[in-house]
């Protein structure tokens, strides 16, 4: 009998390297925990009976932003109902390429735009800790599905904190890698310059190796670059000789809550015990000017990116009577939630004649300043460490009515996001009963680093990632 | 009152790389529609651009030749807008920070250079072909449904747009051909308007003589030949001094040029004009050609057709020497010995009617040819030109072989044709020595135009003193 709510991939690769269980028993254990919880949960779009033929490895999952060839790859759209693309995005490539059977495919918010999972077409995902709540988002799916053992560990996509946000509310862990390592080829895009596909685990070691799957360039993505340095599996149990800085504007961010600020102290604390020196910084700028500036470049190109789905070559297409125009205008009414369009009427806005220089060019130019700050940061500490939400998970429909309080979840994760840099979510204790998140920065490449911190931590901090109602 | 024309151009020009300009697909004319395509030329979601190197090297290559400088930073711009040849919902193109930028092109005209200003040459990808079913023409106007070929999607555009500093159709059209020469002769294009390798856009205004400033221009769209835009800009360059003279003024719109009618209808005016959002291709890193490459290409730069047209104008004149250069005659022409007017006058006249590619003639041989133009029939002279491009062609032999100087062949005809003239060698012997043309008339028919001329006349003369 496997227990998929704690198996993690290690001790599952150990099932399979002893053979104590094969690449289909396991996938079929994730897909029978499936047929049980998903229901409820809402993580899984479509689920893969015969994902473990051929292969070798622990199943994954894939937000469904991810193209993968033959099944319906939605990104949470109606706008895509029913397609199916005729190619493996590169990260769905080497997974496969590696062994890994895919389960399937998890719900987000429709394009990857949200912070709570409720943006989907096709219903929202509730939180394994607590249905009634969010799973945050947009890779809500994913991390739900690794939290209430759905699937070991899966891909999700972050553009302001998508994996991030939601790792630290479904109390898993999620790395967003810096910009440029891991391919964009055959990921639905929502802003071309944040997007970073990321591994999603229940352990830093689980994610380290998923992570080690899909980074390095990629010829069909230019902007990917090959890694500095291989992955590196952490071992290290103390944190000796590592600076940690922490920001003051993203420890004391209004609207932190008490539980969250506390559960950090106490990690904090903890990493000085394991020999870290813990000190404090300041990146004033980038907190007070990141959302806006995020609000900013992210519709922008999500506005141009998302002119593609007009009909004409596939998905929705609504016929009225008419020109093409009114294909067009019927086809994008028809299939698009209210976020992108709301989405992309702020960046169609910004991107216009005689406003482009207010709006998007300054935003390009606070980006500037904010890569710059967070720099010299980081010529005083080797990692920077916050909540990674200011709140643990809000209820269903707290926040739908209010897209600024929505956008307002993502206040902490955006600033690195912006500056390229790669973060890790790492569960660090409870607050009311939901699991918080800490969020730990590094240099551009120094995803190596974020693991050794996250692991050190994550050993001292003993949490129990399965969710206390599944337990 | 005086006017002066002033005319711009914008130039597309296809590259003849193998493969399109972001992605792998071939580039291919005239293949069944769709099947030249992938996921990133259809704008399938998460497909992502890849420049093709060839194409940033040949647009180098490119402004080189049109005496540009080269960006050292050159980016990528999304330039947006809807239609259904246009996939992404944008096209990849560059918008302030073009690779090329500031050339100087000096066409050659009989009363000195004419200086053109290039603006700037940059890279983008060509739009897919839309075909309008069931309306008139294939416009869209009254079509019933509209298809799209998606097989010239991504194809590298070269945009090349030139400073107004053109003055007449003439110059304008003189600019075009060399142009088209220049791309041609780098291999970096085969710019052929019928295929739509090479297509362009003119810019026309006019001013009073004097005048410093520009007026309201008008841009004529779907050029399909020079001749056709020499006529069009003729007929706008009218259009606009009867408005001017008639108290009136010019309306900046866009004009669709219809070469069936030659007549110009307005597509859009400026109250339509679209906002494009152009920002930096975020898929797309800056380009930065290294310096070693932009040297070693200028260092390969062959010599430019509008030397070319100088240097040969003190052999041929003027004409003679844009003709061939314009025509790419005039390196068969230096490979010809011969008197330098002759041999000219026989590569743009004859040759050219027989279609002859001048790229496989020998040139010692075809001098041959053309040295014996006098002595030769007209007809074997142009049957030797129509052959001089054919393999181990060789002059002496083919003139052998097609002119009939053998007497004992050329004995025989003779002979029955004085036989069968009585009266007119009765008439020639009495003194009428004007007929002889008419023998050799005669001969020259009944060979089918075959016969030496010289060695009919010399055979005529001896037989008729008889």
């Amino acid at each position: 009998m496997i227990d998929t709510l704690r198996l993690t991939v290690e001790e599952a690769t150990d099932l399979l390297e002893r053979g104590e269980v094969s690449p289909a028993e396991l996938h079929r254990a994730y897909l029978d925990a499936a047929a049980e919880r998903n229901e409820e949960l809402n993580v899984y779009l479509c689920t893969i009976d015969e994902g473990a033929d051929g292969a070798s490895g622990v199943p994954v999952a894939f937000k469904d932003v991810i193209s993968t060839k033959g099944i319906e790859t939605t990104a949470g759209s109606k706008i895509l109902a029913g397609y199916r693309p005729v190619f493996d995005a590169t990260v769905a490539f080497r997974c496969k390429d590696a062994g890994l059977s895919l389960l399937g495919k998890t719900n987000m918010d429709e394009f990857a735009m949200g912070s709570s999972t409720e943006n989907s077409a096709y219903g929202p995902t509730r939180n394994p800790w607590d249905p009634t709540r969010v799973p945050g988002g947009s890779s809500g799916g994913s991390t739900a599905a690794v939290a209430a053992g759905l699937a070991p560990w899966a891909l999700g996509s972050d553009t302001g904190g998508s994996i991030k946000q939601p790792a630290a509310l479904c109390g898993v862990v999620g790395l967003r890698p810096t910009y440029g390592t891991v391919s964009r080829y055959g990921i639905v895009a929502f802003a071309s310059s944040l997007d970073q596909v990321g591994p999603i685990a229940k352990t830093v070691r689980d994610c380290a190796r998923l992570y080690q799957i899909i980074a390095g360039r990629d010829p069909s993505d230019s902007t990917t670059v090959e890694l500095p340095a291989p992955v590196e599996l952490p071992e290290a149990e103390d944190l000796k000789g590592l600076r940690i800085g922490v920001p003051k504007e993203l420890n004391e961010a209004e609207g932190i809550e008490p539980g969250v600020a506390e559960q950090v102290a106490r990690s904090l604390d903890l990493a000085r015990e394991l020999g870290a020196e813990v000190g404090e910084c300041s990146l004033p700028r980038s907190v007070e000017f990141g959302l806006p500036c995020y609000y900013l470049i992210a519709p922008s190109e999500a506005s141009s990116n998302l002119a593609r789905y007009d009909g004409v070559r596939y998905g929705l297409r609504s016929t009225p009577n008419g020109d093409v125009r009114a294909m067009y205008d019927r086809t994008r009414h028809d299939g698009f939630g209210d976020e992108p369009k709301r989405r992309i009427m702020l960046g169609t806005y910004a991107l216009s004649a005689g406003y482009y220089e207010a709006f998007y060019g300054q935003a390009q130019k606070v980006r500037t300043v904010i890569r710059d700050e967070h720099a010299a940061a980081f010529e005083q500490f080797d990692v920077l460490a916050s909540p990674t939400s200011p709140t643990v998970a809000f209820e269903l429909g707290a926040r739908t009515a209010n897209p600024l309080a929505m956008y307002a979840a993502d206040l902490l994760t955006i600033p690195s996001n912006l500056a390229g840099l790669p973060g890790l979510s790492i569960p660090c204790g409870l607050s009311e009963g939901l699991p918080v998140g800490l969020q730990l920065i590094g240099r551009q490449f120094a995803e190596n680093l974020l693991f050794r911190v996250g692991h050190a931590l994550e050993r001292a901090l003993a949490f129990d990632f399965a969710p206390e109602r599944l337990r | 009152m005086s006017w002066e024309p002033v005319i711009g151009l914008e130039i597309h020009v296809h590259l003849k790389t193998r493969t399109k300009m972001f992605c792998r697909c071939p580039v291919a004319y005239f293949e069944p529609p769709n099947t030249q395509t992938c996921p990133v030329c259809l704008a399938l979601p998460g497909s992502l651009p890849v420049p093709n190197r060839k194409a940033v090297e040949w647009t180098v290559l490119l402004g080189l030749a049109l005496g540009c400088e080269i960006a050292e930073h050159a980016v990528f711009h999304r330039k947006n807008y809807f239609y259904p040849d246009n996939p992404k919902g944008y096209q990849i193109s560059q918008y302030d920070e073009p690779l090329c930028v500031n050339g100087r092109v000096p066409v050659p005209a009989l009363d000195g250079d004419i200086e053109v200003g290039i603006v700037r040459a940059h890279l983008e990808e060509d739009a897919a072909k839309t075909v309008h079913v069931g309306g008139a023409e294939g416009r869209i106007h009254g079509s019933e449904s509209s298809l799209v070929d998606f097989n010239r999607a991504g194809t590298p555009l070269v945009e090349i747009v030139t400073a107004p500093d053109l003055r007449s159709s003439e110059d304008a059209k003189r600019f075009l051909q060399l142009l088209r020469q220049t791309v041609v002769e780098l291999g970096i294009s085969d710019a052929e308007m019928e295929k739509g390798s090479l297509r362009f856009d003119v810019n026309v205004s006019v001013r009073e003589a004097g005048e410093t400033g520009f007026r309201t221009r008008t841009e004529l769209k779907n050029m399909n030949s020079f001749n056709f835009a020499a006529k069009g800009i003729e007929r706008e360059i009218r259009r606009q001094i009867e408005i001017y003279e008639g108290g009136g003024e010019v309306e900046q719109e866009t004009l669709h040029f219809d070469p069936g009618n030659e007549s110009a209808a307005p597509l859009r005016s400026k109250e339509e004009a679209q906002d494009y959002r152009y920002f930096p291709e975020p898929d797309l890193v800056p380009l930065v050609p290294e310096r070693e490459l932009v040297e070693r290409l200028r260092g390969e730069l062959p010599e430019p057709p509008w030397a070319r047209i100088r240097r040969l104008e003190t052999e041929v004149g003027f004409s003679l020497a844009e003709g061939l250069v314009t025509a790419g005659r005039d390196e068969l022409y230096s490979r010809t010995p011969g008197e330098r007017e002759a041999v000219a006058n026989v590569l743009m006249n004859e040759l050219a009617a027989a279609g002859v590619d001048p790229a496989t003639v020998n040139g010692e041989e075809l001098g041959k040819v053309i040295a014996q133009r006098a002595e030769i029939p007209r007809a074997a002279f142009g049957e030797a030109l129509a052959a001089s491009g054919s393999d181990g062609f060789s002059a002496e032999a083919y003139l052998a072989e097609t002119a009939i100087a053998d007497v004992g062949e050329l004995d025989p005809v003779i002979d029955r044709i004085l036989s069968e003239n009585e009266q007119q060698v009765e008439a020639y012997r009495g003194g009428k020595e004007g007929l002889l043309g008419f023998f050799v008339g005669q001969v020259m028919k009944e060979t089918g135009g075959k016969a030496n001329p010289q060695v009919v006349n010399e055979r005529l003369r001896e037989k008729l003193k008889a």
